[in-house]
């Protein structure tokens, strides 16, 4: 019969879509769900906490914007217990909705500094990451940077067409410059922002391809997350890129973190707070390391590749700033042509 | 209607969202994203009209070597996603890259920056992995169009090129203009890989004021301002159209009679065609498995482990459902449209293929918010958990989703099709007495093959690049390859990217050389 020639798509589509419904979704529900805009070795420390406590742990990941928007939309009914992400905007922006639960840990209190932490205790930083400059050392003398203020001295005209940066659209620019605007006002990281346009930067997609290109020979200044720089220095020691701790002699390097907050709606507050508390103490090692990162916790030593970049003064982390003025760094950096 | 409005309920669910949202502040640039986009559209435009026009037009008209391989593995291009070429164009002709590298180790260290950075760089490689849309279109327009009237054409004096700008192309021109609609919607929803050229467009604005501002309605609106360049492209579509009808009479047509093509005009052919393939397919694939090779010297066990099955069969069962229901719903549509042919029936049709105009993450929050809505509704009506099925982040979910986006391929590919059965045809079977049901099983189905094969194909391959939508739809523990490609290429770790991005490529391949490389043959 020719009729099944039209049937058989919807037999197999009847067919198909409850397995793919619960078939393939299937297996051991975790006693905790974990939303995750990081991913790097999470299974790992994960695992390593579930030999320490017996928690089961099971994690999504995703992008920042996109997960709590899930979260918002699921409300009291989703499924998970902890949201992790990786900037201090995001966290302070997923508080202000409303998504993340005050929890009460003098663990935690004393792990984080407080400047990583909301003050209610809705999220914990649990890793930082600093964003300083890097040089060719073989064109780049450390002294001529402004040891003050590094990131506006690169507005200097001595540095034009010497300039590699990161794109508008990466968190880490904008939490840069709405860092920066927190500290000096709009007005004059208007200024920065157009100096450094004028100095002819070229932007760049990615990190990788900042740090590769000025091996290469192609700029001799870079403005990269440290651990970049230690992931490629891994791969090759040689690689003739070198890490300038910015703005020593005044505020302090960017940093910025990773963390996470107790979902409002999680069924397993308990053990989700326990997680934090692991890795922000016992797990803090295995959380940071494999990445690179910096620990949050001052008692636990960074791995030896990050050590050996020497210690450094960093800016204090005003989430509410970060995030509130994410928005305004956004416009900065589009009406200074910055592209 | 009822289809139809199922399809369209997230993209209206979105547009509802960003209305309630009152007057919102578009962002101070969105001029020049305005401008930009309308820049990179035209490019995209004319570069893949150019090249698959061309290129279709080439293998139609004239044998040279290579030719019957060459028809169809000129669409294989479709199977690489533009963020991978965009990737692979960037680290091959970027400062750091080996060509400006050799360049310069042969002009010397002072050679300045080649531009690549640009909207110019943004057009090549969307036009290199989009032109397939056009030449598939074009080249069957050809085959089964035109014969006649291009040998009337030909006998009454007209040389090829003038019988091919006075005849084939006017009477192509329904099918470039389908071809070139769904380029222009793939165009106006990229992200990823505009983003890697610096180009900011309307749909970067979307994601700039998202992320950037937190202002979920100020970035829907913007999605709003997306979807009007897609309606305008839509009207613009149909306008080109016009009224033209241009039905097939008698059997399939047997297609041009065929020029052969001797010495350097062979060569040339061969090697236009070859050209562009190697640059749309075979350097990537060839650089993607390069790095896949290292990443597998480096540590095979970080490469390859159990998983690597469980996110192919993923990619794969979401790709071939949402292949067979957006090819379902088009066939509905279309058969619909033949029936009744009303205003409304053709509007609602329309509206349907919106979704692919709207931003992969928006078509997300619409399905969601629907999800959610429904979910909460069957709890107020006394259903203990809800309807169990609707919850969010399930595999449906995706299902949905997919459907919403990619039932315009699916559509432009079954409508194609549908056109080209003469209207006599179905009333002839109506007067005999066959019902719409028969109808559509035992003489629309039927005559619409191809346009069935081609929007499977479409579909499954469009599902198994896509990403947005699983990323923010999928339930725990479930990675399709899109997703484990973008997991690691959004920390930069490319060289154990290479090989899932290499597997969709693969995969992809199958579907596309089993219904075009038939394609090719069937007119001996």
């Amino acid at each position: 019969m020719k009729r099944t020639r039209a049937v058989l798509p919807l037999i197999a589509l009847a067919t198909l879509v409850p397995l793919a419904g619960c078939g393939l979704v299937g297996g051991e529900e975790a006693d905790l769900q974990v939303y995750s805009a990081r991913h790097y070795d999470l299974e790992e420390a994960f695992a390593d906490f579930t030999e320490d406590t017996g928690i089961t742990v099971e994690f999504l990941y995703g992008d920042d914007a996109e997960l709590l928007e899930r979260l918002k939309a699921e409300g009291d009914g989703t499924p998970a217990d902890v949201f992790m992400t990786v900037d201090a905007g995001n966290l302070w922006n997923a508080a202000e909705q409303g998504e993340l639960a005050a929890i009460d840990s003098p663990e935690l209190e004393g792990a984080v500094p407080a400047d990583l932490r909301d003050a209610d205790g809705r999220w914990f930083g649990l890793a930082m990451r600093a964003r300083t400059v890097v040089y060719d050392p073989e064109k780049v003398d450390p002294a001529e940077f402004d040891a003050e203020d590094t990131y506006a001295g690169l507005t200097d005209p001595k540095w034009a067409g010497r300039l590699c940066m990161r794109d508008e659209t990466a968190s880490y620019t904008q939490s840069l410059v709405a860092s920066l605007i927190g500290l000096q006002g709009r007005e004059a990281t208007q200024e920065v922002v157009e100096g450094w346009v004028a100095n002819d930067v070229q932007i760049m997609s990615n990190d990788v391809e900042q740090i590769e290109t000025i091996a290469a020979g192609g700029c001799e200044v870079g403005i990269t997350n440290h651990y970049y720089l230690a992931r490629l220095l891994e791969e090759d020691p040689d690689l003739g890129v070198e890490l300038y701790w910015a703005s020593q002699d005044g505020a302090g390097t960017h940093v910025n973190i990773s963390g996470a907050g107790v979902v409002e709606g999680s069924d397993n507050a308990a053990d989700a707070q326990a997680l934090l508390e692991w890795l922000a103490t016992d797990g803090q090692s295995a959380f940071v390391d494999a990445n690179h990162e910096l620990p949050v916790n001052p008692d636990v030593e960074p791995e030896p590749l990050v050590a050996s970049f020497g210690e450094f003064e960093r800016m204090p982390v005003d989430a509410s700033a970060y995030g509130s003025l994410n928005g305004e760094a956004v416009e900065v950096l589009e009406a200074a042509g910055y592209r | 209607m009822l289809v139809a409005a199922v399809v369209a309920a997230p993209v209206v669910a979105v547009a509802v969202y960003g209305a309630a949202q009152g007057p919102v502040s578009l962002p101070s640039s969105t001029g020049s994203m305005v401008v930009t986009t309308l820049l990179l559209l035209a490019g995209t435009a004319i570069g893949t009209g150019v090249l698959g026009t061309g290129l279709a037009w080439l293998v139609s008209a004239y044998d040279f070597p290579l030719r019957r391989v060459l028809s169809w593995l000129l669409v294989l291009p479709l199977a690489m996603p533009a963020y991978v070429l965009g990737f692979v164009f960037l680290s091959t002709f970027d400062y750091a890259g080996p060509v400006q590298g050799a360049l310069r180790s042969v002009l010397g260290e002072d050679l300045p920056g080649l531009p690549v950075r640009s909207v110019g760089g943004a057009v090549v490689v969307l036009t290199l992995t989009l032109y397939p849309y056009v030449y598939l279109l074009a080249r069957a327009a050809f085959l089964d169009l035109a014969p006649s009237a291009y040998d009337a054409a030909r006998s009454l004096g007209a040389s090829r090129a003038r019988a091919f700008r006075t005849v084939l192309l006017p009477l192509a021109r329904p099918s470039l203009a389908a071809g070139l609609a769904l380029v222009t919607m793939e165009v106006l929803t990229d992200f990823a890989t505009v983003q890697y050229f610096n180009v900011r467009t309307v749909s970067v604005g979307v994601y700039l004021t998202w992320k950037g501002t937190y202002d979920v309605g100020s970035a829907v609106s913007l999605a709003l301002l997306v979807l009007m360049f897609a309606v305008a492209v839509l009207a613009t579509e149909r306008a080109l159209r016009g009224r033209a009808r241009y039905h097939q009479r008698g059997g399939r047509g047997r297609g041009l009679e065929q020029r052969r093509l001797h010495g350097w005009r062979a060569a040339t052919a061969c090697g236009a065609a070859c050209t562009v393939l190697a640059l749309a397919f075979a350097l990537p694939v060839l650089r993607l498995v390069t790095w896949a090779a290292s990443a597998l010297a480096d540590d095979a066990g970080r490469v390859v482990d159990g998983r690597f099955v469980e996110h192919l069969v993923n990619a794969l069962v979401v790709a071939v459902v949402a292949a067979l229901a957006c090819t379902l719903v088009s066939l509905v549509l279309a058969h619909a449209t033949r029936l009744g042919g009303g205003r409304g029936v053709r509007g609602a049709a329309q509206v349907t293929t919106l979704g692919y105009a709207v931003p992969g993450a928006v078509v997300g929050i619409g399905v969601l918010t629907l999800f959610v809505g429904l979910d909460r509704l069957a709890v107020a009506l006394g259903s203990a958990n809800g309807t169990g099925i609707l919850v969010t982040g399930s595999v449906l979910g995706i299902l949905v989703a997919y459907v919403v986006r990619f039932t315009a391929p699916a559509y432009q590919a079954v409508d194609a099709s549908f056109v080209r059965i003469p209207p006599s045809v179905s009333a002839s079977a109506l007067s005999l007495g066959a019902g719409p049901t028969r109808l559509l099983s035992r003489v629309h189905l039927p005559l619409a093959r191809g346009g069935v094969g081609v929007a499977l194909t479409l579909v499954l391959v469009d599902a198994l690049k896509e990403l947005p939508l699983v990323l923010m739809l999928r339930p725990f523990g479930f990675t399709t390859l899109s997703v484990w490609v973008y997991e690691l290429a959004s920390e930069n770790f490319w060289e154990q990217a290479a090989l899932p991005a290499l597997l969709i490529v693969l995969v992809a391949v199958v579907p596309v050389a089993l219904t075009f490389r038939g394609g090719a043959d069937r007119r001996g």
